[in-house]
């Protein structure tokens, strides 16, 4: 895996200066039954193409911020700070 | 050393001579030699020994494109000798061969082993009797692979460094087509790099930045590592030119592989480029005009062509003006066997499809010169996303269709050779099988047979029999080997050679020694800034994660009692310190944490554990609510750096009114614990610290010593004690001011690990140690710490719920021991059944409680007082009886005075 990625902070970095937080899985709302939470928890979609994920620059800024990147190419379409609240962090 | 005369282009300089050795005795060179053209110079034919028979291999390629002259330089195994430069003084040893390389043993394999050994032997041959495994084990894995590495490595006695490159372009291959290129894209104003593995100098060319003697190893979407000397290149360009040429293959025929036995380009290369004649008595076979072009280049350098076989059908006019030397081209002809003991002493040549005694000729030879075509270097290309499909005409896979932003150029992309200005006929799969063992793949030697006994054992697809056979897979990354083994699947299967496809290109293209890979060695260490006076105090320093601390300043015990019978003073500056402030800041880290944060009262201190979405301790540290919008977390020291991340990863997501500063490096911070802690202290600040004033888990903000700090009154270790925070560059001022004041009431520096004896007292658990990832709140005895009735849905809320109605299969609870042996962390606790149904995470011997404490996680049945459990610790039987209080000072009574 090689790419670079454009920190919305810093701007352009190799990847390696980064760290992954893995696709983006939204955190219930209200109280999941123990089946959702099991989803949440453990369960990734695992998508071969365009996902929303999270990347956190580690060696920079230390800001998180969401990527769409195509999983197949490594091709990344956009990145961005999240715009609003509850999206799903860490899971 | 015997040299030719001066040869128009040679690369050495004959006034100055090189010595080096080669396993000990002494071998003469020219400047521009590379040890593969100096010993063959020297007379060297046996160049290394095949990998599973133990057969001479001598050179074949002089391009480091085959496995055949790999040898050790220097202690580094897995360098070519036909192309690693000569230098003064180096160290040449040959691999796999024992005693040597003229007289192996191992060569025993190929005289009488090889029934014993088909493709797959070590689960054939060696797997009954079944309880003899380890022992065949320990003998495969020695006789396995190429090289030695030297057990012990001075460190970092060889420096390698990544070069990040961004260009416009990048070509690969410094070729004339390379050079082209490159030179036209320069012109054009892009910012070009050239890439070049070969031997000869490239002339600077305007605007390209020329890496020579450099090789690409793989292409990763779009980044292409570059191998040069000490360096790798990470090159990233927005448009890739191959020029990567092509490989001249070799032809399958028994004793395909003896010394002696020569592609073409290798021999012209011997005798151009280093003026060292690859014979005396040479027989050709070739496919295409190049063999008939190497016959007239060696006839030239003074060696007598014996014979030469065509086993195209006309007669070309490369093959007339041989005629016009006196050398007569049998056409439709091939080589169907070398024979020879030590190297080639005859060929066998004969008419293509027939064999038999009657059709053959036998000719007396030093050198069997080979060409079998050529097959363009792709995977470079491959890997980037291009496609091949068989051509018929030319018998090799070739370019099909090729991604955006890649071109390629020169012989890779279909050029010369094979064109229709050198026509080229296709080999047969194997010739002269009759006469003996026949090579398709030299780097893991595995012959025509192995290739048919894998098809008929059932792999019968080109990536079965790859991984079956191991064809393709050594050194040679299939160079020499894919076409062939395409060839004989096509044959064995009855398929065509577009429908056997090719293996999946891979990298490395190029054998590339891990520690280009490793980069620089980097030990990052941290160390506080008080950690000039634990070595003057002559601690025991050792890693505690990514610091270096000290474990102790001598004597553990007396310092763990130093602190409960006077003062001890330790540095805690490893600690995760976060400010996390704004109006938010108390919800903020109510839903971050099991218990209630926003009903601290300004200047008090709560204990938090944090967990997972999942329910599981993740870290924990105290909280001090130093005003209204500012609380004060500490952290674990070794989870500091994830705690920052988790904290700011929520933060991201919940977008509150709230900002984080990470203070771990920029404060230092001491515990400063004891019965006479107080007084301490006291003459070193104006700040009340009586009992009544300054209260256990109060945290105060004080000069002490004349700097701001905060003091956190908290007990990890059970006495009074105070936890002093200050900016960094007063740390030492700090440790010093408390070391003087203390110096007539007993103090003495203490160590992580008195630390732990202290804390392990206390029943203070240590995440990681006492924890692992699947322990929760409720299983390690702090189900006071969840407040499940918080209006938050903090995180870790549902999985807990759900933990609270179940009783955990085991809990975390203390034991003491009588017999005074100490048991290993890890050491398993039995169930009634002898069965295994927990472990031990934490044991010291306590010198105050004069006894063995430790924690372990035990069935819950059983995590009661008083109940005994069976420790079993490598093969001992220890009974261990269960207390769930702290061990020392139980009622914190203590702690609080």
């Amino acid at each position: 895996m090689s790419f670079l990625l454009t920190c919305p902070n810093c701007g352009v970095r190799e990847v390696t200066d980064f760290g992954y937080g893995g696709e983006i899985s939204a955190r219930p709302k209200s109280r999941p039954t123990l089946r959702e939470l099991g989803e949440y928890n453990y369960f990734r979609r695992n998508r071969a193409g365009v996902q929303r994920e999270w990347w956190f620059h580690r060696s920079g800024c230390r800001a998180w911020f969401i990527a769409e990147r195509d999983t197949a190419t490594n091709e990344v379409l956009l990145t961005e700070l999240p715009a609003e609240p509850g999206e799903g962090g860490a899971a | 050393m015997s040299r030719l005369p001066d040869q128009p282009g040679e690369l050495i300089n004959r006034l100055n001579v090189i010595r080096f050795t080669f396993d000990g005795k002494p071998v003469e060179a020219y400047e521009g030699d590379t040890v593969g053209s100096a010993l063959y110079a020297a007379g060297r034919r046996t160049f290394s020994r095949s990998f599973k028979y133990h057969r001479r291999r001598g050179l074949l390629c002089c391009a480091g494109q085959c496995p055949n002259c790999i040898v050790a330089v220097d202690g580094a195994p897995g360098v070519r000798a036909c192309t690693e430069p000569v230098r003064e003084g180096m160290k040449v040893e040959h691999l796999n061969a024992q005693p040597g390389l003229d007289l192996d043993v191992m060569r025993a394999t190929d005289l009488v082993g090889t029934k014993f050994t088909p493709p797959g032997f070590y689960y054939k041959t060696f797997i009954r009797p079944r309880k003899l495994w380890p022992v065949y084990e320990k003998v495969l894995r020695h006789a396995a692979g190429l090289g030695v590495l030297r057990e012990e490595q001075p460190e970092r006695e060889w420096r390698t460094e990544y070069r990040r490159r961004h260009a416009d372009v990048l070509v690969i291959g410094g070729g004339a087509a390379g050079q082209q290129a490159a030179a036209a894209a320069a012109q054009s104003g892009d910012d070009v790099v050239l890439v070049d593995e070969g031997p000869r100098p490239i002339e600077p060319i305007a605007g390209v930045e020329i890496l020579a003697r450099a090789s690409a190893l793989g292409y990763f979407d779009g980044m292409v590592p570059v191998w040069q000397g000490d360096t790798l290149h990470q090159i990233r360009a927005r448009r890739h030119v191959f020029a990567t040429g092509a490989i001249e293959q070799p032809l399958v025929f028994a004793g395909n592989d003896l010394p002696g036995v020569m592609l073409s380009g290798g021999a012209v290369r011997l005798t151009q480029l280093y003026a060292v004649s690859p014979g005396t008595r040479a027989v050709v076979a070739t496919t295409s005009d190049r063999g008939l072009e190497a016959a007239a280049t060696l006839h030239d350098a003074g060696v007598q062509i014996v014979a030469v076989a065509d086993l195209r059908t006309e007669r070309t006019a490369a093959a007339r003006r041989l005629a016009e030397r006196g050398i007569e081209v049998l056409i439709d002809h091939t080589i169907l066997a070398a024979t020879g003991g030590k190297a080639v002493q005859s060929a066998v040549l004969g008419p293509n499809g027939v064999e038999g005694a009657s059709v053959e000729k036998t000719f007396g030879c030093d050198l069997v010169v080979v060409s079998g075509g050529f097959a363009p270097a792709t995977s470079l290309l491959l890997q980037a996303g291009a496609t091949t499909r068989y051509d018929t005409a030319r018998g090799s896979f070739v370019l099909d269709e090729l991604p955006p932003n890649v071109t390629a150029v020169g012989d890779v992309a279909g050029g010369e050779p094979g064109g229709e200005a050198d026509p080229v006929a296709v080999p047969p799969p194997v010739s002269g099988a009759g006469h003996g063992k026949c090579f398709a793949c030299l780097c893991e030697d595995v012959t025509a047979k192995d290739i048919h006994l894998s098809v008929e054992e059932g792999y019968d697809s080109i990536e079965l029999c790859k991984r079956y056979t191991t064809v393709t897979m050594g050194p040679c990354q299939g160079r020499m080997c894919q076409l062939p083994a395409v060839r004989l699947m096509a044959q064995e299967t009855g398929q065509s050679l577009e429908q056997v496809g090719t293996t999946t290109a891979r990298p490395p293209w190029v054998s590339v020694p891990m520690g280009i890979l490793a980069g620089r060695p980097f030990e990052p260490a941290k160390r506080s800034s008080i950690h000039g006076r634990h070595r003057e105090l002559g601690a025991n320093v050792k890693w505690a994660g990514d610091w270096r601390r000290a474990y102790d300043y001598g004597d553990p015990q007396a310092e763990a009692l130093a602190v409960h019978r006077a003062a001890g003073l330790i540095d805690v500056s490893t600690l995760g310190k976060l400010l996390v402030r704004g109006p938010e800041s108390g919800e903020f880290l109510d839903r971050l944490y099991p218990n209630r944060f926003s009903d601290l009262k300004p200047g008090r201190i709560r204990y938090g554990v944090i967990s997972s979405d999942a329910g599981r301790i993740v870290d924990d540290g105290t909280i001090c609510r130093i005003d209204d919008d500012t609380f004060y977390v500490t952290t674990t020291s070794s989870g500091a750096g994830a705690v920052e991340e988790w904290f700011s990863w929520w933060l991201a997501d919940w977008r509150m009114d709230v900002q984080l500063t990470d203070l771990t490096q920029g404060l230092s911070a001491v515990n400063l614990a004891g019965p006479r802690a107080r007084e301490i202290l006291s003459e070193l600040t104006d700040l009340d610290c009586s009992p009544e004033a300054f209260k256990y888990l109060d945290g105060k903000q004080a000069r002490i010593a004349g700097v701001s700090c905060l003091i956190l009154r908290i007990g990890f270790v059970g006495e009074v004690g105070y936890e002093i925070h200050c900016a960094a560059a007063y740390g030492e001022h700090l440790w010093d001011a408390l070391m003087r004041a203390g110096a007539d009431k007993g103090i003495r520096p203490f160590g992580l690990e008195p630390q732990r004896i202290l804390r392990l007292q206390k029943m203070h658990i240590l995440v990681g140690q006492d924890t692992d990832s699947e322990s929760t709140p409720f299983g390690a005895a702090m189900s006071w710490i969840v407040k499940l009735d918080k209006e938050q849905d903090f995180i870790g809320k549902w999985a807990l719920e759900h933990y609270a109605d179940e009783e955990p299969a085991t809990r975390l609870v203390g034991f003491t021991l009588g017999n005074g042996h100490v048991p290993t962390e890890g050491a398993v606790i039995l169930d009634g059944l002898g069965d295994p149904a927990g472990q031990v995470t934490s044991a010291r011997f306590s010198p105050v409680l004069d006894r063995v404490i430790g924690m372990a996680w035990v069935p819950s049945p059983l995590a009661r007082d008083g109940s005994q459990v069976t420790i079993s610790d490598e093969g001992r039987t220890l009974e261990a009886h269960i207390q769930t209080k702290p061990f020392y000072d139980p009622d914190g009574e203590v702690l609080r005075s």
